[in-house]
């Protein structure tokens, strides 16, 4: 993976941008032993990894502007951080780029029922936004699988999503407002307590920019009240046609899961040799997960069966209680667990217009013969988001790169049958160089005038989202 | 200039030197008055593509609102974030386009449940102020690729760029609606009751309020609106009407839909505000001015009409808004002198005008896009 070539002459003043940082927030909170650094060196992403000039981890919004106003006054490029999770290598450093990790910045600043918002600053996990209001009843929607360790700055630049966000959205439709600190260190209160944007929705591009606009420090979140309750029933077909022609009537039906994930036989067999959740050995399987009283469920479910029947499942299995919705999640919680204990893998995310579901998985059954690499698909299927897992064994030279050109033509493949290359991960560096395949350079242009307006010397985040190629002209300007 | 095509829109903006008046269907003249060439969208009319299993939608921008709910309807589906029809309100006529309530982020009633315009926006095609033609988003529902220039553009008013094509995520209509009313109820006891009613799981599609009465709405199917009628029931207390006739229902809520009530105000203001706030705000207001409120979205957003002069009004509202929680108001309905002469949208702060204006100044650099219109 190209990186830009670091700047020589702010790794000589190293020492000097250090005392300037630890002149603005406490020693302790600037990290530049280099063993030290090594932590930041990559994020989820591990195939890439690069210890940055330094770390910090200011513990207000007043140190996050202080450590900004110094990185641009000094030009040096700051990379945001927040649990380092990013599997598109979102937090990936240069050698000359300051780490700005929020993970000090975790407390819950305000709740209030009556309004249902959670104030709080971005550091704070996912699922302990949940934790901190789940016993008054409530909680927050978005539910990436890394829950328990992604913060919500993570969140916020990526534009999370997760299984449940059939019903209920990703990130931005929960996001009410920030307070954003930009690279000149000036504190901006985007949004707020209330609904819509007054004028320009200026949270709405800032949510899934990557970093690269400005360090979210606090956010204000849409809480909802906890279903009464939430039951999944477990379909399995012989096609995986049979099954997308089912996720399709269920759909058109007008009933409206909050999930329905889907797994085809080489990930059933890879989580069956690994959990053992009892799954049926079939081509494809479906996770319908439905919520409300125990009669709505019974409602929803019924008419789920009927449709489900009319196309000969080989296995229908309800869910009567908690413990018995436990084991039908069992597996597909545990599929990345399961694939990594076969082989190393990459994990896609690229979304399609659910109605060409049979037609990608057949041609990713026929890229995965031409390409000899196994593959496992496991994803949301109620809105397209596929998760192709493909294996590969990182240390047989040039299977990594057999396996990322394997991936970067599933991408192309789902652009060309009009969906994207990432529904919920981002682009990061991991799909950076193949922008080019879905945008055009006038749909580039448009966005990287986003961030000339934002961050007109393109210091935050720099090498992210764009081709190389694409920023470089804006890159150099701005140095 | 009413362009047949997208190529055709692109060439008619690239060749403008002067300001031009951007126009879907005419029916919501809001903002500050644009005095330029009139640019119409109502030329690029037509679906694109429906695929109901796959909830999406996609329409050119001139598309009338009309031909979209009738498709929908055809497939038991409808654009759940239930957008206003300004006309009632504002007295225009002419059929309004998908692509006004795209770049007027439009919503209705359903919002506090399901989201706004711009959260069921997948994707834009627009041409930008050079004359560029940009794409963003696409047509499935989950999409990070790139930074959303989709929301950016919701709420614009065209002045980032004319929208040639929307895509918009669909929903299944429900089989059946109920409305529970609460009868003499001032701002203060409305606004409770609503907050805990949507502090229930029973899914409260729609909350209002006006002149004493409170209407909650819950959809669904028939055993489950009336599970979730009589869990409310118990939960509110006071006295409650329930409603079960579908169309007077549906009449109802289109009411509010549109803020018929106050069509015979000369003057009428939109707020966004938080809900547990509106009820001081209102009493402070009409302690001094005789205004007449419609309030919606749990207490979020408030509609005001006033017969006086608004100017004293005005400037009271944009200025107090700030001591209670922050939001903002919009001038959406006066005389062309007062559009002319007061500030229609909120204005911003220092450091967040510096942003919409560079962006303004980056995606039209020749500043013709319905110029001056959202100050």
């Amino acid at each position: 993976m190209e990186m830009p070539i670091p700047d020589e002459g702010i790794i000589a003043r190293k020492e000097r941008i250090v005392q300037r940082l630890q002149s603005v927030i406490p020693h302790d909170a600037v990290i530049h032993d280099p063993a030290e650094t090594r932590a930041y060196e990559c994020d989820a992403l591990t195939a890439y990894r690069c210890p940055p000039l330094c770390a910090v981890l200011p513990s207000t919004t007043e140190e996050v502007a202080a450590v900004l106003r110094v990185c641009f006054e000094e030009r040096v490029p700051v990379v945001p951080r927040g649990s380092g999770t990013s599997l598109a290598g979102g937090a990936l450093p240069t050698a000359d780029a300051v780490i700005l990790g929020v993970s000090r910045l975790n407390q819950v600043i305000e709740t209030n029922y009556d309004d249902r918002y959670i104030r709080v600053q971005t550091g704070r996990t996912n699922l302990s936004v949940t934790g901190a209001v789940e016993a008054d009843g409530f909680f927050y929607a978005p539910d990436p699988s890394s829950q328990l360790a992604c913060a919500i700055a993570g969140n916020i630049g990526m534009n999370s999503g997760g299984a449940h966000c059939l019903k209920y959205g990703v990130t931005t439709n929960n996001l009410m407002g920030v307070r954003m600190v930009t690279m000149e260190g000036e504190i901006l209160d985007i949004g707020g307590t209330y609904v819509d944007a007054g004028g320009m929705d200026l949270l709405g591009v800032i949510c899934g920019s990557e970093g690269q606009l400005g360090v979210v420090t606090e956010a204000t979140l849409r809480i909802l009240p906890k279903p009464e309750g939430a039951l999944p029933v477990l379909i399995g077909y012989d096609s995986n046609e049979v099954a997308g022609e089912c996720v399709s009537d269920i759909i058109k039906s007008g009933i409206l899961p909050v999930a329905i994930e889907f797994m085809d036989r080489p990930c059933i067999e890879a989580t069956e040799a690994f959990a053992k959740a009892g799954y049926p050995m079939c081509e494809a399987l479906l996770i319908i997960e439905v919520e409300g009283s125990p009669a709505e469920i019974r409602e929803q479910l019924d008419k789920i069966k009927a449709i489900a029947l009319r196309h000969n499942p080989v296995e229908f299995r309800e869910a009567r209680d908690a413990d018995q919705a436990a084991r039908i999640w069992l597996g597909r919680k545990s599929a990345f667990g399961a694939m990594g204990q076969i082989n190393d893998y990459m994990c896609l995310d690229g979304t399609i217009p659910v109605s060409e579901l049979p037609y990608v998985l057949r041609r990713i059954g026929e890229m995965s013969k031409e390409y000899g690499l196994g593959v496992g698909n496991v994803f949301h299927a109620g809105d397209g988001n596929m998760h192709p897992l493909i294996l590969y064994n990182a240390n047989k030279p040039g299977d990594l790169e057999k396996c990322e050109a394997f991936g970067a033509d599933i991408l192309r493949l789902c652009v060309e049958v009009g969906g994207c290359l990432t529904g919920e991960h981002g682009v990061g560096i991991e799909k950076r160089d193949l922008m080019t395949a879905q945008f055009a350079e006038a749909d580039l242009e448009a966005q990287m005038a986003v961030k000339d307006v934002f961050d007109p010397r393109w210091l935050l985040n720099p090498a992210k989202v764009f081709p190389l190629a694409s920023s470089e002209q804006r890159r150099i300007a701005a140095e | 200039m009413t362009p047949l095509t997208e190529q055709d829109l692109a060439e008619a903006i690239a060749m403008s030197s002067g300001p031009l008046s951007i126009q879907g269907g005419g029916t919501r003249p809001i903002g500050k008055p644009v005095t330029g060439t009139l640019l119409e969208t109502k030329g690029l009319d037509g679906i694109t593509l429906y695929e109901p299993g796959s909830l999406t939608l996609v329409v050119q921008s001139g598309t009338p609102v009309t031909k979209v709910e009738e498709a929908l309807a055809a497939e038991g589906q409808r654009l759940a974030f239930e957008p206003m029809d300004h006309r009632v309100l504002l007295g225009t006529t002419g059929e309004p386009t998908m692509g006004g309530i795209a770049a007027a982020n439009v919503s209705g009633p359903r919002r506090i449940q399901v989201g706004a315009a711009r959260d069921f926006m997948l994707g834009v095609r627009f041409v930008d102020g050079m004359g560029n033609i940009v794409k963003n988003g696409g047509r499935v529902m989950k999409n990070v690729t790139g930074y959303d220039l989709v929301k950016l553009m919701a709420g614009s008013y065209g002045t980032l760029g004319v929208l040639s094509e929307v895509s918009f995520k669909v929903l299944p209509v429900a089989e059946r609606q109920l409305t529970l009313t609460l009868h003499g109820q001032n701002t203060k006891e409305a606004v409770a009751s609503i907050s805990k009613a949507m502090g229930s799981p029973f899914e409260v599609t729609g909350a209002a309020h006006l002149g004493g009465t409170t209407h909650l709405r819950i959809e669904g199917t028939e055993a489950s609106t009336a599970y979730r009628c009589e869990r409310l029931v118990s939960l509110l207390s006071g006295e409650i009407v329930v409603n079960q006739d579908q169309s007077a229902q549906t009449e109802l809520w289109r009411g509010i839909r549109n803020v018929q009530p106050l069509a015979g105000f000369d003057t009428v203001w939109r707020v966004s505000m938080t809900p547990s706030r509106a009820p001081d705000f209102l009493e402070m207001l009409q302690r001094e001015h005789e205004i007449e409120v419609l309030m919606d979205w749990a207490g979020g957003l408030l509609w005001i009409g006033s017969k006086a002069d608004p100017q004293p009004l005005h400037e009271k509202l944009q200025r107090e808004i700030y001591n209670y929680g922050g939001g903002h108001v919009t001038l959406v309905k006066a005389a062309l002198k007062d559009r002319t002469r007061l500030s229609v949208f909120q204005p911003e702060p220092r450091a967040i005008a510096a942003l919409t204006n560079g962006l303004r100044a980056r995606f039209d650099p020749k500043g013709i896009l319905n110029p001056g219109l959202m100050s």
